[in-house]
Formats: C-alpha cells, structure tokens, sequence
C-alpha cells in the first residue's frame, strides 16, 4: 500500500493526507470492475466482494444493483449508448438475446484454461441454458426451477401420503382432493397468466416447442397439443381455479386455509412459505418434484435462473474472468445461497448439509437432474407472451383450443420470420466464403 | 428578404427565433422524421446489434397492423376508453364546476381544492389504491355493493368490466382540471344575462339550456379537444393496474406501441403504431372544431 511505502517523503506526504482524511491513492495499475446485478442479489453480492479485492489486489469492483422490471431494458440502453458493464448478471433465457446482438464473450477458451469451472460441476441442465450453437456465453449463478409446493395433511385426507409419479396418478389425486374438499375449494393453483406451467407440460409431453431449430413454431403438433389438453383438462373439471396471480390477494393464506392444495412455483416461496404459514401448518407442507407423463424420468422441469457473463467490449476480461470463477467456486455458492436463499448452480456446493438435509430443499435437487432449457432463442420472451395469450382465450374466453394452438403457431411463425432471414442470410454468407 | 428598414427587422426577428427554432427542430421535428423513418424498417433487437440486419419494409408495418387482431382491440379499447370516458369526464367536470359555483354553496375554496386534489396525485399512488377499492373480495366497491344486494364484481378481472373500471378512475382522477375552467367560464358570463333570463321568465333549467351551454361553447371546445386528446394517449391506467388485460380488454394504442417497442424491440412497429395515433387525434381534432363550427 502506497500510505507504507518505503519513501519518507511520500509517507510523510501521506500522513498529512491521512490527517486530512484524503489518502485514497490506489496503485497506478488498479482496474476496476463494474459488475451489474439484479434485486436482493445485487444486494447481497456486494458483501462478497471485499473477500475477493484481497485475493486479488489491485481490482476493484463496484457493484451497481438495478431492479429485475428495469435490468432488460438498462442492459440493453447500456448496449446502444455503448456503456455495457465488465460483468453482469443475466437471467438464463436472455442469454440468447444478448448474444443474437453479438454484446457477449465466448468463454470457451476461458473454461479450457480454468481449473474452477468445468462443465461437469454444474447440473447438465442449466449449464446447457448458455450454450448456443456449441459456444458458452455464461456461467451458471444460482438456478430456479419448478417443482410442487403441497400440503402434505389435505393429500393424506384424500388417501395420497405423496405425490403420484404419473400424470394419470397425479390427476386422480387431485381429483380425489377436489372430492374431499368439496366444491368451492380447489386441488391445484395455475396462475392463468403464467406460462411456466403450460410450456413444462410441454416439454414433460416431448415437445420440443420450436422446430427446424427455431424457425417455426411446434405448438399444434401432437406434444404439445396433448399437453396442452391435460393442462386445459384441470380448469375444465374444476380442479384449478380460473384466476390468475393478480386474482388472488394472498397467495399464502389460501394455501394456508386450503383454497387449494397444491401450487406449482419455484425455491424463492420455500423461504416464504416458513415465513407467512401460521406455525401449526409448519409441518403439514411438502415440496415434489414434478410427474411426468410416463413417470418421474419424463417429470422434467424448467432450467431457470441466471448466469454470469462478460460482455464483449469489456477492456478488463481477464480481470473479469477471474470474478467469474471467483463466483463460481462452491464455498462461494454456498455462501450465496446462505445469503440470499437462491439455490447453488454449483452441485458440490449441494453436498453441504444445509441444503442436502433440508426436506423442503431435496425435492429441487432431484428435479434439477432433469430440467430442460426452453428454446434458446431471443424472441422465447414473446413466444411465451403469446402462450399466456393463447391459454387464457382458451381458459377464459372459451376458444377452441386446436384453433388457438393454430393462431399461436402462426402468430409464433411471424415473430421468427426475422430469425429465419438471419439465419438464410448467413448461411448464404458462409457458402459465399466457401466458394472463395 | 426585403431590404430596407422591414428587411432588418424580419432579420432581427429570425436571429431572436433561431434558439428556439434549432431546439424545436433538434428534439422535436428530428425525432418525429426519424421516428417515420423508423416506421418503414424493421428495426428490432438484431438490428440493434448490427444495423445492416435492419430492412427497408416499406407500409409493411402498417399492412401487419391491419392483419393483427391485437391491434385492431387496442384501437376498439382506445375508442372505448375516449368515446366514453371523454363526454363523462366533462359532464362530471361542468356538474362539479356548476355546484362549486352556485352562490349557496359554503367553503367553495375547499371543494374546489378537494376536487382538485386527484388531478395533481401521482397516478401511480391512486391505481395502488383504487387497485384496493376494486378488489373483488375485500375491496371497499363491492362491500358497498353488497349492502345494495349486487353480488361480488371482479372489477379488474372480468374483460367485461376492467375498461368500465379504469373509466371510473379516469374520470375520477381527471374532472378537477376541467372543473377549474368551466369555473373560469362561468364567471366569465355577463350577470345581466341571467337577469334578462329571469326578467323574461325562465326558470333555472332553461336559463341554463340557453344562457350557460351557448355561452360557454368556448370553453367546451377546449375542453373536450383537450380531454379527447389526452384519453386517446391512455397508458398509465392500464400499464399499472391491469398490465392490459384481461385477455387485452384494457390494451391501449400506446400501451400496445410500449409493448411492441420496449418491451419486444420492434421499433419499427412501435413507430408504426406512433403514427396511426397521430393520424386518429388529428383527424379527431379537426372533426370536433369542424363541428363546433358548424354549430356556432
């Protein structure tokens, strides 16, 4: 530090300065990091990062939290104004966006050199989210995936002591609930205004929900569509509410008093639901992983969460790099998770017995062997708006579902029309190279 | 320019305009051509990345608008939102105005405050709380309703009644504005029109049939082209209370313009969509002056 340096005068220099409270100076050849996060992650990261300026002296990060409703719109402003951060954080589905607009940096030759980050030590699953045409473009922060939150007591009054692995067997249960709990109480809660839900019962049923790599959409063929009508099936026969999340004020008190009996959500609401359910339903609620149509191996889930990732106009990446890795590591994983109950990427960091010993817990780790990445696309965000849409006219408005997964097949093919001349046009370019 | 003593005086009056003019030109003229020019691409989000993907489309923007049934609701929940909310609103506001006015009434400066008060809120804080009053179960709307035997209305909920709701809101939110100047028009009529009235035996229904509306056409006419002008632009109502749905029934022009620009990056659409607003008020505008022309 330069306030101990060997030179007198400079020390003497600089304890006038330290009097004077100004002795900030830093070495010539520090660098600073800017690293942008989201919500209560961007909160809690910045407490990480004094650990790793003593690890590596001479980088400085400076943190900036933004909110997740303003992050898209302020990674992609910093885009155009040229402002991009070194580091950020991306949610996982919009690492194809940002790469379709050429603002992030292979990491390929980073992850040959590096000793930190191997493939195999994240789930295969969410790993799989940043590749895009065999080159990665992130590494994996924490994950979110989605799994049955359920009260364990309403299912044993209706003769289930868990959940059953089929989609037969699941509906049979709910059914039975929906018997025992009589006709104003509900068995399963399906947000109307999510797409989660439809678009894993999509995949569950082998849809790969875009075909031809992405250039049209596969909503109406026979997956999908059969998915589609088990989905469709359950507010037909009563066993989910028409409503949607903005319809029901408290989520957690009609779980609480058995408005319904099941919930499909995600690990955010394990810490919600110890928090806000009275202390004597503490014991009377579980977490599953998802059933399949054909058994637990077809009971697959969304790969949800976000990456890390350096953008390309970044002048340290190196510096950058090592902030990855630094992340990455899975005592520091760990430690995050602790901080902000987020779930590790890191599948070491899961041995720990704070997360392999929770009940509430187990159940994300068995579904996170078996997640799968919605299509990696940059239009997937409006593709799963148009979803939404078409479920609620079919939930709601009472459209026929075969003409509303035939609209949604068209509107979707629209929306990829830009895509599908992009990929001509390169493709055109590549067989002009390979002519010269 | 003319040469002489006039010429230096046009002169002199272009150097002192010039600021003004390069500013307008600069923040307004120039983002308007761009944004016309905007409209005949299809500029998006891979144009963002490398602006050679983006192409000349021609009205193909347009032609799609037409083909997109998300659009044609947007301009039938625009039309609805302004063909009636409008006429309400400014009903509401002469009622208010006239009660405020009327010589009986005590603590005027206090109403004419109070009904004020909503038009100077930040709109986001109301559509919080009026998100409170519409609640279908523990809203304060339908605990009313209820002690009329009217069952439980799911007021943002129902595709039926979300636009009604909104409409409320508005009106609610709005009528203190145009209230002030319909007060201001009111005290603008001469005394001695009221006396001749009354002289000559008419009663207060028809002292205000044919001495207040003719002399405050003026006044309605601003004020309608006004309010007209701002409905047509409805956005934050619905962008914080219903997010346009359900199923659309709350989609305006602009919050579909929003969607189409900042939320998917199709600029080129959400110019599009810029453009035919500007061509519905426009053509709006003139159609009321012409009317009130006519009738004057």
């Amino acid at each position: 530090m330069p306030c101990l340096s060997v030179f007198r005068r400079r020390l003497s220099v600089c304890a006038m300065l330290v009097l004077a409270g100004a002795c900030r100076t830093v070495p010539d050849n520090s660098i600073t990091l800017r690293f942008w996060a989201m919500g209560a992650e961007g909160e809690v990261v910045a407490r990480m990062m004094p650990e790793f300026e003593r690890e590596n002296p001479g980088v400085h990060v400076r943190v900036q939290t933004m909110p997740w409703s303003a992050a898209h719109e302020k990674l992609l402003t910093s885009f155009v104004g040229e402002a991009t951060p070194d580091v950020a954080q991306l949610g996982n589905t919009w690492v194809p966006e940002f790469q379709a607009i050429h603002a992030l940096e292979p990491l390929e030759s980073y992850i040959a050199r590096s000793n930190v980050v191997r493939p195999d030590a994240f789930f295969r699953g969410i790993w799989d989210t940043n590749v895009i045409d065999d080159t990665t473009f992130g590494i994996p922060w924490y994950v979110d995936t989605r799994v049955i939150f359920y009260r364990k007591d309403l299912l044993a009054k209706a003769g289930y002591p868990s959940i059953p692995d089929t989609w037969a067997g699941w509906r049979s249960a709910m059914e039975a609930v929906k018997r025992q709990q009589g006709l104003t109480r509900y068995a399963i809660f399906l947000p109307t205004n999510e797409w989660a839900q439809p678009m894993v019962l999509g995949l569950q049923a082998g849809s790969p929900i875009l075909k031809d790599g992405g250039r049209y959409g596969a909503f109406s063929d026979s997956a999908f569509a059969r998915a589609f009508d088990f989905y469709l099936s359950l507010f037909r026969d009563h066993l989910a509410p028409v409503a949607g999340t903005n319809d029901v004020a408290n989520v957690y008190q009609e779980f609480s008093r058995g408005m319904f009996a099941m919930w499909i959500t995600g690990p955010w609401n394990v810490g919600e639901m110890r928090k806000r359910l009275p202390a004597e339903l503490q014991h009377a609620w579980g977490t599953a992983p998802l059933p399949g149509p054909t058994g637990d191996a077809s009971g697959v889930s969304l790969a949800g969460g976000s990456s890390i990732v350096i953008f390309h106009a970044s002048p340290h990446k190196e510096a950058a790099w090592k902030l990855v890795e630094y992340l990455a590591r899975p005592e520091q994983q760990l430690r995050f998770s602790r901080l902000t109950g987020d779930l590790p990427a890191s599948i070491a960091a899961w041995r720990d017995s704070s997360l392999s010993g929770d009940e509430h817990f187990r159940a994300f780790y068995t579904q996170l062997q078996r997640v799968r990445p919605i299509p990696k696309v940059a239009e997937v965000e409006i593709i799963s708006s148009k979803l939404i849409e078409a479920s609620e006219s079919v939930i709601r408005g009472h459209v026929p579902p075969q003409r509303a997964l035939a609209s949604l097949d068209r509107d979707v093919d629209q929306i990829l029309e830009k895509r599908r001349w992009i990929l001509a046009h390169e493709a055109k370019a590549v067989a002009r190279e390979a002519a010269r | 320019m003319k040469r002489g003593p006039e010429g230096a005086q046009a002169r002199a009056a272009w150097y002192f305009l010039a600021p003004a003019l390069v500013l307008i030109g600069l923040f307004f003229f120039l983002p308007v051509a761009a944004s016309l020019l905007l409209s005949v691409t299809d500029f998006d989000i891979y144009a963002l990345g490398n602006a050679s993907l983006a192409r000349f489309v021609g009205l193909g923007n347009y032609a799609n608008l037409i083909h997109n049934p998300t659009f044609w609701t947007a301009v039938k929940n625009t039309f609805y939102f302004a063909l009636v909310g409008g006429p309400l609103t400014v009903a509401v506001s002469l009622g208010a105005a006239l009660l405020v006015n009327a010589r009986a009434v005590r603590l005027r400066g206090v109403f004419r405050t109070v009904y004020f008060t909503p038009f100077v809120t930040t709109l986001v804080a109301i559509a919080v709380v009026w998100r409170y009053l519409y609640h279908p179960r523990y809203g304060l709307l339908n605990y009313l309703l209820a002690h009329v035997g009217i069952g439980p209305i799911d007021w943002l909920g129902d595709p039926r009644w979300a636009m009604p709701a909104i409409i409320v809101m508005a009106i609610w939110k709005n009528f203190g504005y145009n209230m002030l100047i319909f007060i201001a028009g009111l005290q603008s009529i001469p005394e001695e029109l009221y006396e001749a009235a009354r002289i000559d035996g008419a009663g207060a229904l028809r002292r205000f049939r044919h001495v207040t509306i003719p002399q405050l056409a003026p006044t309605f006419l601003f004020v309608g082209v006004v309010t007209m002008i701002g409905y047509f632009q409805l956005f934050a109502e619905p962008y914080v209370m219903t997010g346009g749905g359900p199923l659309r029934a709350t989609t305006s022009l602009v919050l579909f313009m929003y969607e189409e620009g900042f939320r998917w990056w199709r600029m080129g659409v959400a110019a599009a969509i810029a453009f035919v607003l500007f061509a519905i008020i426009l053509i709006w505008t003139l159609l009321q002056m012409r009317l009130q022309r006519e009738r004057a």
